[in-house]
């Protein structure tokens, strides 16, 4: 019963969220294809690192690859088609980077897809150098900006539904046995590399979409602008806060960080990195397992107690906060 | 927005609604406050202040926007077209070299501080990201620090947008004919060496010059791509000075650029024209070398005997404490004048302001500027370092172009 009333809410949410372009100006659609876009970067993130535990700062290298594709196809195909071939060479780049690094222990791996982005970023840049003979290409679309934020909250929700769908599967508990103890996890007959890989490419198949359907808002792309690295550590950060093991977790740091970047740019311009650095620090120190344990720690501290009233609302203003 | 509100209402799944009002309170709240009686113009612009564009921005576009924000307070104010002066409320954002952010604040500038006019970005990329929301919007464009041979199409598809600094054909032309002349007069020999870095500015030159020396009859012998951050050149320069061209080019970075100059006096590679590209034209380039600059060539220069150039050199050296590059600045500078003269001619409408900027004619730093088809056509395409000045040598019939002087000195 719990989980219709949520699908039914989820619905409505969804469907006040695709109207919202209607009623709000360009600037607010332009926001919430940002917030969008995040929002489904750090739980597709989420998705993989979340339980593995593996930190991936891949994020822009696909995020990149699908932009480039939807740039060098979008004149040849039908869009649909294009989309189709981004996800497709997403999925082929994830398999053979998964399959030759997944095995690699925790830091390793972290260094490494940091590497892949600046990699890919030089293979593209020596490929349009050396074969095309142009760096930039223009990317004129017919459609609007609203368009761009209907397919982003399409696969924003796609997302919830394949997190939500892993969560209460068999490779979901597999997932939860090898974030807890990888050793347990094999001595159980759980083949952890395929566990991995599976997710792994699910991940940056829907990262690269986003950057597939985000592309057309720059008009002109180019190695430096769409394989920038802040996107990846956004991401992280952005699940981070909101708790990477959660389904609402990247949802709920993607969104007030978002925001709040948003605002500081708007007020403080020129003193926003700093601030940023400093919030960076402080989600690490202070909220280190993200917003919703904080939460859930507290609740459940509460409860311990001898009954009090109120208890709800205190959890949820901690999740507001 | 019923739904949302409806979403709100409902007091389980306090996380996602408090999420969604969260993402929506800012959007409902800021909604514009209808009109107001105008009591000053407002101009916005978002530029790289931070990132791997703000050195760019930084020597261009930023100055020259300071100084003429500066000058416009120093006048009273803009002059609209009854004689009357308003003060210009300034909305400044930094896009952090990223071009989601780019677009996102130009959306902000339009939409939600709803400026009269909005000044474009530094560099080619990020104009193009920002095109269509500027013709959206019904904003002109003076896209001044954008090097691209497409302008032709950009102002058929966005009739607002105005394109200064010409493409890479304009430069590369004009260099291949420069030296296919210095051939004919026996100076120099035909064959040219040829570098470029492996980013947007590099890659555009290189492939519009390389069509270019070929039709005026020069023979490129080395032609080398490196990659941007490139420090050492001591094999490229190497490579050049074997390959027995009189002529060097590269089309560099700042920082490859000054790394050449330094690393082709230690080799003391003496090219009879030596041509360099962005950082060339920067002051303390010529300051540094001092007379060893001499007969370096680059991108842009100017007309030394121009006064109102050189009024507005010292000028910006004033209000900013350096004096401006000589390629993009002065005409950074000229593309607001035009703005702010349009204005005074038209009023603050969009449409009468961008009809005004296609076919008036101005009297800028520039001297009399005129576009045509909706670009500035009468460029420096060729600049060479003389007598501590970098000064225009190409086009040649152009007005208050210099004599180029060749060969170029060893160095001493």
């Amino acid at each position: 019963m719990r989980t219709v009333i949520g699908f039914a809410l989820a619905g409505v949410v969804l469907a006040g969220l695709a109207v919202a372009p209607l009623y709000l100006g360009p600037y607010g659609t332009g926001l919430l294809i940002g917030m969008t876009g995040y929002v489904t970067l750090a739980s597709a993130w989420a998705m993989f690192s979340g339980p593995t535990r593996f930190v991936s700062l891949a994020t822009v290298a696909f995020f990149g690859i699908g932009a480039y594709t939807m740039a060098v196809l979008y004149e040849s195909l039908p869009y649909p088609l294009v989309l189709a071939v981004a996800a497709l060479v997403g999925l082929v780049v994830a398999l053979v980077v998964g399959l030759s690094t997944l095995r690699l222990a925790g830091v390793y791996f972290v260094i490494f897809t940091f590497g892949l982005a600046e990699l890919v970023r030089q293979l593209v840049t020596w490929y349009e150098v050396n074969v095309t003979g142009t760096l930039g290409r223009y990317l004129f679309v017919s459609f609007g900006s609203e368009v761009i934020y209907w397919q982003l909250l399409g696969l924003c929700a796609a997302t919830f539904l394949i997190a939500w769908v892993i969560g209460r599967s068999r490779i979901g508990l597999a997932l939860k046995v090898i974030g807890d103890d990888e050793v347990v996890a094999v001595h159980c007959g759980i083949s952890t590399a395929r566990v991995k890989l599976a997710l792994f490419a699910v991940s940056s198949v829907i990262i690269t979409l986003v950057g597939a359907i985000q592309a057309p808002r720059w008009t002109y792309i180019e190695p430096l602008i769409v394989f920038n690295p802040t996107v990846s550590f956004l991401t992280l950060i952005m699940a981070l806060l909101g708790g990477a093991g959660r389904l609402w977790g990247p949802l709920v740091g993607a969104v007030p960080l978002f925001l709040l970047f948003e605002w500081l740019s708007a007020n403080f311009p020129d003193h926003y990195s700093i601030i940023l650095g400093l919030l960076f620090m402080a989600i690490v120190f202070v909220l280190p397992k993200g917003v919703l344990e904080f939460a859930e720690t507290g609740l459940r501290r509460l409860r311990r107690r001898p009954p009090q009233d109120g208890s709800a609302t205190v959890a949820g203003k901690e999740v507001e906060g | 927005m019923t739904y949302s509100k409806g979403g709100r209402c409902l007091p389980s799944f306090t996380a996602l609604a408090t999420i969604l009002g969260l993402a929506l309170a800012p959007l409902v709240a800021a909604t514009p406050a209808g009109a107001q009686d105008r009591t000053s113009v407002k101009i916005g612009y978002a530029v790289s202040k931070t990132g791997a564009n703000a050195g760019g921005a930084a020597i261009t576009t930023i100055p020259n926007y300071r100084l003429w924000l500066h000058d416009v307070e120093k006048n009273g104010g803009l002059e609209l077209p009854d004689g009357s002066k308003l003060p210009i409320e300034l909305v400044e954002y930094d896009d952090r070299s990223s071009a989601e952010e780019v677009v996102r604040a130009v959306e902000r500038l339009a939409g939600q501080d709803q400026v009269d006019f909005i000044l474009p970005p530094w560099g080619t990329g990020f104009n193009l990201a920002v095109a269509p929301l500027f013709d959206r919007y019904g904003y002109p464009q003076l896209a001044v620090s954008s090097v691209t041979d497409k302008a032709p199409q950009f102002v058929q598809r966005w009739p607002r947008s105005f394109w200064f600094l010409g493409g890479g054909s304009d430069y590369t032309g004009a260099l291949a004919s420069l030296l296919s002349a210095q051939v004919e007069a026996g100076t120099i020999n035909n064959k040219v060496a040829m570098v470029s870095v492996a980013d947007g500015f590099g890659i555009d030159l290189v492939s519009a010059a390389r069509p270019a020396m070929a039709e005026a009859g020069m023979d490129v012998v080395l032609d080398r791509t490196y990659p941007v951050g490139t420090n050492d050149f001591t094999t490229l320069l190497n490579e050049a000075a074997a390959s027995g061209a009189d002529t060097f080019v590269s089309f560099s970075y700042p920082p490859d650029t000054f790394a050449l100059t330094e690393q082709a006096q230690v080799a003391d590679y003496n090219p009879k024209v030596l041509y360099l590209g962005v950082g060339a034209g920067f002051p303390p380039y010529g300051r540094k070398l001092g007379d060893k600059a001499e007969g370096i060539m680059t991108l842009g220069g100017i007309d030394a005997k121009n006064a109102q150039n050189m009024a507005y050199r010292e000028r910006h050296k004033e209000v900013t404490g350096e004096y401006p590059d000589l390629w993009g600045s002065v005409i950074t500078y000229a593309s607001l004048q035009m703005l702010q003269e349009a204005i005074r001619r038209v009023g603050l409408d969009r449409e009468a302001v961008s009809a005004e900027l296609s076919g008036g004619t101005f009297q800028t730093v520039l001297g009399e500027t005129k576009l045509q088809d909706n670009r500035l056509r009468d460029l420096w395409l060729v600049g060479q370092w003389q007598d501590g000045q970098l000064v225009g040598v190409a086009p040649a019939d152009r007005p208050g172009a210099s004599e180029v002087i060749l060969p170029r000195q060893p160095w001493k």
